[in-house]
């Protein structure tokens, strides 16, 4: 923690009165603040430099306005133009990958998982910009490397990650004969069982939602010892492992209310706080709009990170959120400046703890953040970064690796075989003959 | 003067052996070239030029922001052996050739009550124009919330009324799924074949209507051999066209489904897009985007055939 100082203020002279300053920042302060940031930056925008930004479209509306806060002062510090456009997350990636092959449109996407890995001869090299901001911030946690680097060089930044943890109604837990969370599979699956048999189910996401879909089974997978590729990205998915990791989904499936094979990354946010849905995996999200508009149920939920696997240890895969800037951008340094400057904890403490949960950054630093203890139901979520590994598993993160993802290979694995469409050995089959062509 | 003078000099080559350009000057069709060539342009640069590049990245192992190498059939025997390639063409054969049928008869039977007299006529052919004028995405987010697997407002109503005892599990299930997005289909094309086939109803002239009740045919007979026949032209004409946008419709299982569950409503368009777009493999994505033309080819070709003959033309026998 001894790196996490800053040129101006140190941040180590008690986090919580200086992230209170920070958050109150008038806008006069924040753009003095800017101003003097710039000057000392190493990277001097272009003159009369204009930006195109494509970010995902918020799910916590406060985090929004505190990134354009961020946006703000850097053009008023800087003079340099940055148009931020929006999009959901289904349709951020087609966007950049259209811009990436056109070699026009936008500068800097701020996207999903492994967007940078999906075309990285497109992305210029951060490495100067991610051990800047990873020396101010307290170092990059490991999860976070894998997410950044490919071959020793980083091609994106991952600015934070978004959990994709247990969100569960502790009442309805404690009513299915459980104290306290559980920690193990065999604890996790009996609950799920207890909460269909009381009539108060838990769901999660089967169909091609690119979240919520994707982040649980990579995590019943690695449970259960299986992984879709070795150390040498080479295919392994057809195991006995992976068997064992079909049979325990599948347990948990018929279990579920009815209709998750059909869920987008919405609809567990809204069965969930309807009423209707008990336990789920999502971002922090849902209790953020409960608190707001559902005090009953936010009163009464709470997170957990997902049991560990066979192994005793929690791999999970979480949202990560990376920033890439494209080569074919005419502004690279103002591109890059504006990245560092995002970054920077200045700007990156408020933002964190207006997103009240929502964005757990990979830099260590931030885990002093007050957001994380303020309200204890936060606490899961500050962990986000350790317990996570890439789509790639134990594998290398490559585009191979955001192709399988982005193609739902294991998704479709689980969900062939929950649904009954296929039997264990066949959903194996094909997700290995997709996957191998992937990999090839 | 000068013009008469000019004339007579020229006119002793010019009649015998008149120059090349001088004739071309005066070819009719010459000068069509040049006015074509406008359109052409436009068609070429947006249409063919487009269509080639396709054709030519299937034959790549193109990817996203990477140059491909030519790789021959390869992606095309990968999809020959890909059970979810074959399982999108079942789905778009099915989903074709249900949603067209019964657009057509939807359509057929709508067109013709809308074309007797009845009070507010305008403002009900208007109306049923409503589900075509909306736009696509905003109809299927429409459909989204009422097959909703938790907030659907069929299953809400039949539950209050007690008919089921729990939600219907509409795009959960393979075989409710088909059947959910068939019917969405089904209601944004039917106002489509309903008012082209109802303009193609006012062009048949009343009189012979009035000869044929004078002789004492009955409805069924008016409609058989005199509607029927008459209306074949524009009825090729609608259900090609209707069964073109059904084959290729993307937007509405992309915002329903993406192609969901398990791929049991993957089209090829929407298959395409995934693995082309989204997995970023454009080279197998344009193979299954020109896989499609086959099908395509066969349906204007089926169409275009039928409509050279006069038998489809006039409703006669003798062609």
């Amino acid at each position: 923690m001894s790196h996490f100082t800053t040129d101006r203020r140190s941040l180590l002279k008690g986090g919580g009165s200086l992230l209170a300053v920070a958050a109150a920042m008038t806008s006069e302060q924040l753009l003095g603040y800017a101003k003097a940031w710039a000057q000392s930056a190493p990277w001097k925008p272009e003159a009369g430099a204009k930006i195109n930004l494509l970010r995902w479209k918020r799910f916590v509306e406060a985090e929004d306005t505190a990134f354009m806060k961020i946006v703000d002062a850097f053009q008023k510090a800087t003079g340099v133009t940055v148009n931020v456009s929006n999009e959901s997350y289904d349709d951020l990636q087609p966007k950049a990958s259209v811009a990436a092959n056109t070699g026009q449109g936008l500068d800097i996407v701020w996207g999903l998982y492994s967007l940078p890995f999906l075309f990285p001869s497109k992305c210029v090299d951060m490495t100067d910009v991610a051990e800047y901001v990873g020396k101010k911030g307290g170092g990059w946690s490991k999860s976070g490397e894998d997410y950044g680097k490919l071959d020793g060089k980083w091609i994106g930044v991952p600015v934070a990650a978004t959990g994709a943890l247990v969100n569960y109604r502790v009442a309805a837990m404690e009513k299915a004969g459980h104290k306290e969370f559980p920690k193990d599979l065999g604890g996790f699956a009996d609950l799920v069982k207890g909460l269909n048999k009381n009539g108060t189910p838990a769901g999660m996401a089967l169909g091609h939602a690119s979240g919520d879909a994707n982040t649980w089974l990579h995590w019943a997978l690695w449970a259960h010892g299986g992984n879709l590729i070795d150390k040498n990205n080479k295919v392994i998915v057809n195991s006995p492992e992976t068997a064992k990791a079909l049979e325990y989904v599948k347990g948990l499936y018929d279990n579920f209310i009815p209709g998750t094979a059909s869920w987008n990354d919405s609809s567990n946010n809204k069965a969930f706080l309807a009423g209707q849905l008990h336990m789920t995996v999502n971002g922090i999200s849902i209790y953020v709009t409960a608190k707001k508009e559902n005090p009953q149920i936010a009163a009464d939920m709470n997170h957990a990170h997902l049991p560990a696997g066979v192994d005793g240890k929690t791999k999970e895969m979480n949202l990560g959120f990376p920033i890439l800037v494209f080569n074919f951008t005419k502004f690279p340094q103002a591109c890059k400046a504006f990245t560092a400057f995002m970054l920077d904890p200045e700007q990156l403490n408020p933002w964190v703890e207006s997103a009240q949960g929502y964005l757990s950054p990979f830099l260590l630093g931030f885990n002093k953040n007050p957001i994380w203890t303020a309200d204890p139901k936060n606490t899961p979520y500050r962990d986000v970064a350790e317990t996570s590994l890439t789509p790639a598993g134990i594998g290398q993160m490559g585009e191979n690796a955001a192709a399988a993802i982005a193609d739902f290979v294991v998704v479709d694995m689980f969900a062939n075989y929950c649904t009954g469409r296929e039997d264990v050995k066949t959903a194996m089959a094909s997700a290995e003959r997709s996957a191998k062509r992937i990999f090839r | 003067m000068t013009t008469f003078q000019t004339s007579v000099r020229v006119q002793p080559a010019g009649v015998d052996t008149p120059s090349l350009w001088a004739r071309l000057r005066t070819n009719r069709n010459w000068v069509a070239l040049w006015f074509m060539l406008p359109a052409a342009a436009f068609l070429i640069l947006f249409l063919a030029y487009p269509l080639g590049l396709g054709v030519w990245m299937s034959f790549t192992d193109e990817r996203i922001g990477r140059r491909g190498i030519f790789i021959g059939l390869e992606n095309y025997q990968w999809l020959w052996d890909d059970s979810i390639f074959w399982l999108s063409v079942f789905n778009t054969l099915l989903y074709t050739i249900v949603a067209s049928a019964i657009k057509f008869a939807i359509g057929l039977y709508l067109a013709l009550l809308l074309n007797r007299h009845m009070p507010f006529k305008a403002m009900i052919r208007s109306i049923v124009l409503i589900p075509f004028i909306v736009p696509t995405v905003l109809s299927a987010i429409a459909f989204w919330w009422i097959y909703d697997s938790q907030f659907s407002i069929i299953s809400w109503s039949l539950i209050k009324l007690g008919l089921i005892d729990h939600n219907i599990n509409f795009l959960g299930d393979s075989s409710w799924a088909r059947g959910s997005v068939i019917f969405a289909n089904i209601w944004r094309g039917v106002p489509f074949v309903a008012i082209t086939l109802l303009a193609g109803l006012q062009t048949v002239s009343p009189s012979l209507y009035e000869a044929a009740t004078l002789d004492g045919a009955t409805n069924w007979q008016r409609f058989r051999f005199i509607t029927y026949p008459l209306l074949t032209p524009i009825i090729a004409v609608v259900m090609t066209f209707s069964v073109l946008f059904t084959f290729t419709d993307f937007q509405l299982i992309w915002a329903l489904t993406r192609g969901g569950p398990v791929n049991a409503t993957h089209l090829m368009a929407t298959l395409s897009y995934q693995r082309g777009i989204i997995s970023g493999r454009l080279g197998e994505g344009a193979a299954i985007a020109t896989a499609m033309i086959p099908f395509l080819v066969a349906a204007i070709a089926i169409s275009w055939f039928g409509m050279q003959r006069r038998k489809w033309q006039q409703g006669s026998n003798n062609d």
